[in-house]
């Protein structure tokens, strides 16, 4: 168990652009911090240094007391799942998880030990004498997460370990992952592009894009109060509606529609409001009145996609709602986020 | 197949016992050569059915050898022809294998260099630069020995390669998962590259087993001792004074012997032959 | 291009120290001296050796037994790729239409791949001995005196068969591989759209074979240059009358027998100058093998 410090962290390949920069972070111990962003925005190369399988080239990273820059991969006591779970084809499922022990001289009765309570916990008992092209996928998760455990690490790395699943099976994981960590109560960096599962895995969430942190915090505290419109739009399904707006002595304007802001100032921002926090209002003066383009039915509730002022906007309504071509809609004030237009930066 | 011909079904079955007979036919006529006396061909045309000297003649050719001739036993030879083709392939395989991890998972300096040093034995067979070559293997000593016959056919650019694109194919995430696991790069190497590469490693064996028992120019070349005489290489030697003293009983029966333990490699390691044909394509 | 590399300096030249040590001594070291050697002269009694520059080039080009054999090379490998790709196609659309014997076939068609090429030499010029063999034996009735130690046509007839029985089966392998690369879709459209089985071949899977006859193509010519120096050797010896003498076969002659060795590295640099162009040709227009 320990902490994990990342102090102005950054990472220059040899001939690219800065893949990441100026990365703090303190994770705690015990803690499950994800780091979740778009495509190519630094996610894996800032969990590959803390592994030690990138140099690092700007900054400290330390593992509990000690700085690890210099540390080799296996002296840095933390062990890793892989996306496509790195398993040696060529050994069974029990070599597979002995082969950091071994390598390390742990005594052959203090192996055997850790391998079978590792599968207990898994589950995975009955394939430890199997290749792993003999397991279905989840139960390669299973192995790959096994391996990780056994090790008894300071720290897990996970680098979108679940990808290679199909839905279901990712919910399920998802959970079992979740739990485990809650029962080993060892401090886990959790990379993944996937919005929900940083959502419901984290203890803590990083926001990264382009290679710099957008946001850093509890799960429920980004959704609600994202530090930037990139945050707004990538944290929550459906994504949250920005609109282009007019900031003018404490009112909002939408081409011709208008909203109270509790914000003073004026000139052009960004407006963000959630789907699920406009509600249809009757005989409201300044309501917003939606033109409906179609309807997504989801079961419980609908996505309702139409314009806005010519500008588009989605809705969540109930599924026993009554729809026309227009719509006229409000939200709390509370519930409106208003962004820089230029900076993207949290202006209220 | 596309649709059901009769008659080109037919057609292609004839084509193909044509052509196996065909291909069959000069082996054939040695294999019947080979098991009758000398002066069965004394008489005109060669005999087209079985004689019965066949176990002598081999038992003379593999014990004693052709006495006319001066060719020494051919037990000998082969055992020559398998120590030669041994080194060869196991000594290629090594080297390549040990070259293309040092090429595929290092960087430094001259790399590019050595990989085209590598690269160019590829346009240099022995055939043509034979002359220079046996004086250098005169000039240090291994004329009439195994390491004269073998160690400067080992370099391989071929296996190199090949051995380098099965290392590229294995994911980047097995070198990191080891190296996480405590292995450094001669463990990696021996517990996961290796085991990995077993198929491809077998594979080429059978290629350059091949290629080393049936070696001619060079062993012809550097052996005058006839110790170290290989068989490929010595018949050359006996079916020369056939022309002279005719002895075909004994040439084919010798024949047979030299062209036995290849062939059966093809035959009982068709899979792994055609792998490893297909993939170095060499 | 590996991601994630070991940092080590010295144990890769360790791993590569045999690889390289034995290309320079054996490989790099002996081209060398071939191309210094191509520029110089001994005199008669191999006394005096003096730089003469191009010298042994120009002589090799105006030398009748040089021209002939760079013919005779040329001859030699189209007759040898001619006959054996045709056959191995031939076989190969054959056994392409197998099911269940496909495998028995291939069996029996592959071994001669096994047999040295002296040996392939040895076993037809026993069939197509003057005296005893059976084939000049038939010739004989349909009048043709078979005699390949005095009629250049013969003797070359003679090496392009040992040569060829030899390839076929190296050739058929990559063609059966070539015809089941092409999707079964495609000869089944074509199939649909009227093409008979004729009319397939040529417009559908011949065209879809190139790659694999070019690449064959190449190899062939690089086996016939090169590696057929053993039929050569144990049948003709390059006769009669350097009818069958190749470049390869000249290059030794020269050089062991003649000892000619101005003239004999000449001829070296030659043939490497071939060879590389043979590789570039392969590895430029139809390798995917190395993309480095
Ligand atoms: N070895 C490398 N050399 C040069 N640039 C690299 C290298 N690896 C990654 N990059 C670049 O660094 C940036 C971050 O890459 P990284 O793999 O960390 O992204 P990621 O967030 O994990 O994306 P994904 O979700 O697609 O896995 C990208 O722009 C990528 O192109
Ligand atoms: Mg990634």
């Amino acid at each position: 168990m320990a902490t994990i410090t990342l102090e102005n962290v950054g990472k220059t390949y040899p001939g690219g652009a800065a893949a990441v920069q100026g990365i703090n972070i303190a994770i705690q111990d015990g803690e499950f911090l994800v780091l979740v962003g778009p495509s190519g925005c630094g996610k894996s190369t800032l969990l590959r240094m803390v592994a030690g399988l990138e140099t690092i080239t700007e900054g400290t990273v330390r593992i509990g007391d000690r700085v690890v820059n210099q540390v080799e991969p296996a002296d840095r006591d933390i062990a890793m799942v892989f996306q496509n779970y790195a398993l040696y084809p060529h050994m069974s499922v029990r070599q597979n998880l002995a082969y950091g022990l071994k390598n390390r001289g742990t005594p052959a009765a203090e192996i055997t030990r850790r391998v079978d309570e590792a599968a207990d916990i898994l589950e995975i008992r009955p394939y430890l004498d199997r290749k792993p092209r003999a397991l279905s996928g989840g139960q390669r998760q299973r192995v790959a997460m096994g391996r990780a455990i056994v090790r008894e690490p300071a720290a897990f790395l996970f680098d979108e370990p679940l990808s290679n699943l199909d839905a279901k099976l990712r919910v399920t994981m998802r959970g079992e992952i979740r739990l485990l960590q809650r029962r080993l109560g060892t401090t886990s960096i959790y990379v993944t592009h996937d919005q929900m599962e940083a959502m419901t895995l984290a203890d803590r969430l990083v926001v990264l894009n382009g290679g710099r942190i957008e946001q850093i915090g509890a799960p429920l505290e980004v959704y609600r109060r994202p530090a930037s419109a990139f945050v707004a739009a990538f944290i929550g399904s459906p994504a949250m509606n920005l609109l282009n707006a007019t900031l003018d002595n404490g009112r909002l304007r939408i081409g011709s529609a208008s909203l109270p802001a509790d914000v003073a100032g004026s000139g052009a921002v960004t407006l963000g409001i959630r789907p699920e926090d406009l509600r249809r209002t009757a005989g409201r003066a300044d309501a917003l009145h939606m033109s409906v383009d179609y309807v997504e039915e989801l079961g419980a509730t609908r996505l309702v996609h139409g314009r806005l002022e010519g500008q588009k906007l989605v809705c969540t309504l109930s599924a026993d709602s009554t729809l026309g071509d227009m719509l006229a809609l409000e939200a709390d004030a509370g519930a409106l986020h208003l962004f820089d237009a230029g900076t993207g930066a949290r202006i209220n | 197949m596309v649709e059901d011909r009769p008659f080109l079904n037919f057609l292609a079955h004839a084509v193909l016992i044509l052509g196996v007979v065909v291909v069959a036919f000069p082996v054939y006529l040695a294999l019947i050569a080979s098991t009758h006396t000398a002066q069965a061909f004394s008489s005109g045309v060669i005999p087209l059915l079985p004689g019965a000297e066949m176990a002598n003649n081999y038992m003379t050719m593999l014990g004693t050898g052709m006495s006319s001739s001066g060719a020494p036993p051919l037990g000998g030879m082969m055992l020559n022809s398998l120590i030669m083709a041994l080194i060869i392939s196991l000594g290629k395989i090594v080297i390549s294998i040990t070259s293309a991890f040092a090429i595929v998972y290092f960087r430094f300096p001259f790399r590019n260099l050595a990989f085209w040093a590598i690269f160019v034995t590829l346009m240099l067979p022995v055939e043509v630069r034979i002359v220079p070559t046996f004086k250098v293997v005169a000039d240090l000593g291994m004329l009439n020995s195994y390491a004269g016959l073998s160690v400067p056919l080992i370099a391989s650019a071929t296996a190199t390669f090949l051995f380098r694109q099965v290392f590229l194919t294995i994911p980047d995430e097995m070198l990191e998962a080891a190296r996480i696991d405590g292995a450094g790069p001669m463990k990696f190497f021996r517990d996961i590259l290796i085991p990995l590469s077993r198929t491809n490693i077998a594979a080429l064996f059978v290629i350059l087993f091949i290629y080393g028992w049936n070696q001619y120019l060079w062993p012809l070349l550097i052996t005058t001792d006839d110790r170290f005489y290989t068989v490929v290489a010595g018949i050359k030697r006996m079916a020369e004074v056939a022309d002279a003293v005719p002895q075909w009983n004994f040439v084919m029966a010798a024949v047979m012997l030299a062209m036995l333990p290849p062939v059966l490699v093809v035959i009982f390691m068709q899979r792994l032959f055609v792998k490893g044909l297909t993939e170095t394509e060499k | 291009m590996k991601r994630t590399i070991f940092g080590n300096q010295l144990l890769p030249w360790l791993l590569l120290a045999p690889q390289l040590l034995i290309t320079a001594v054996f490989f790099l070291w002996p081209a060398g001296q071939a191309i210094w050697q191509s520029f110089l002269r001994e005199d008669a009694f191999g006394l005096k050796t003096s730089f003469v520059g191009l010298l042994n080039y120009r002589a090799l080009f105006n030398d009748g037994d040089y021209v002939n054999a760079l013919g005779v090379t040329l001859v030699f490998s189209v007759a040898v790729a001619a006959l054996s790709m045709g056959l191995a196609l031939l076989f190969a659309l054959a056994v392409d239409r197998m099911l269940k014997t496909a495998n028995m076939y291939t069996t029996l068609l592959v071994w001669p791949y096994a047999v040295a090429p002296a040996i392939a030499g040895i076993l037809w010029w026993f069939i197509f001995n003057p005296t005893i063999g059976i084939l000049p034996y038939l010739l004989d009735f349909v009048g043709y005196d078979w005699n390949h130690s005095l009629q250049s046509g013969d003797a070359m007839v003679l090496v392009v068969i040992a040569a060829s029985w030899k390839q076929v089966s190296y050739n058929f392998l990559f063609f059966v591989a070539g015809l089941q690369s092409i999707p079964q879709s495609l000869r089944e459209a074509a199939a649909i759209d009227g093409a008979g089985p004729v009319k397939r071949f040529f417009t559908i899977t011949f065209p879809l074979l190139t790659p694999t006859t070019f690449f064959l193509l190449v190899v062939n010519v690089v086996y016939t240059m090169f590696d057929t120096f053993g039929v050569i050797d144990a049948t003709t010896q390059g006769g009669p009358a350097q009818s069958t003498n190749i470049l390869v076969y000249k290059v030794f002659k020269d050089g062991f027998l003649g000892l000619n060795l101005g003239s004999s590295a000449a001829q070296s640099v030659i043939l490497m100058g071939i060879v590389i162009v043979l590789t570039i040709i392969q590895f430029r227009y139809i390798e995917r093998r190395v993309q480095y």
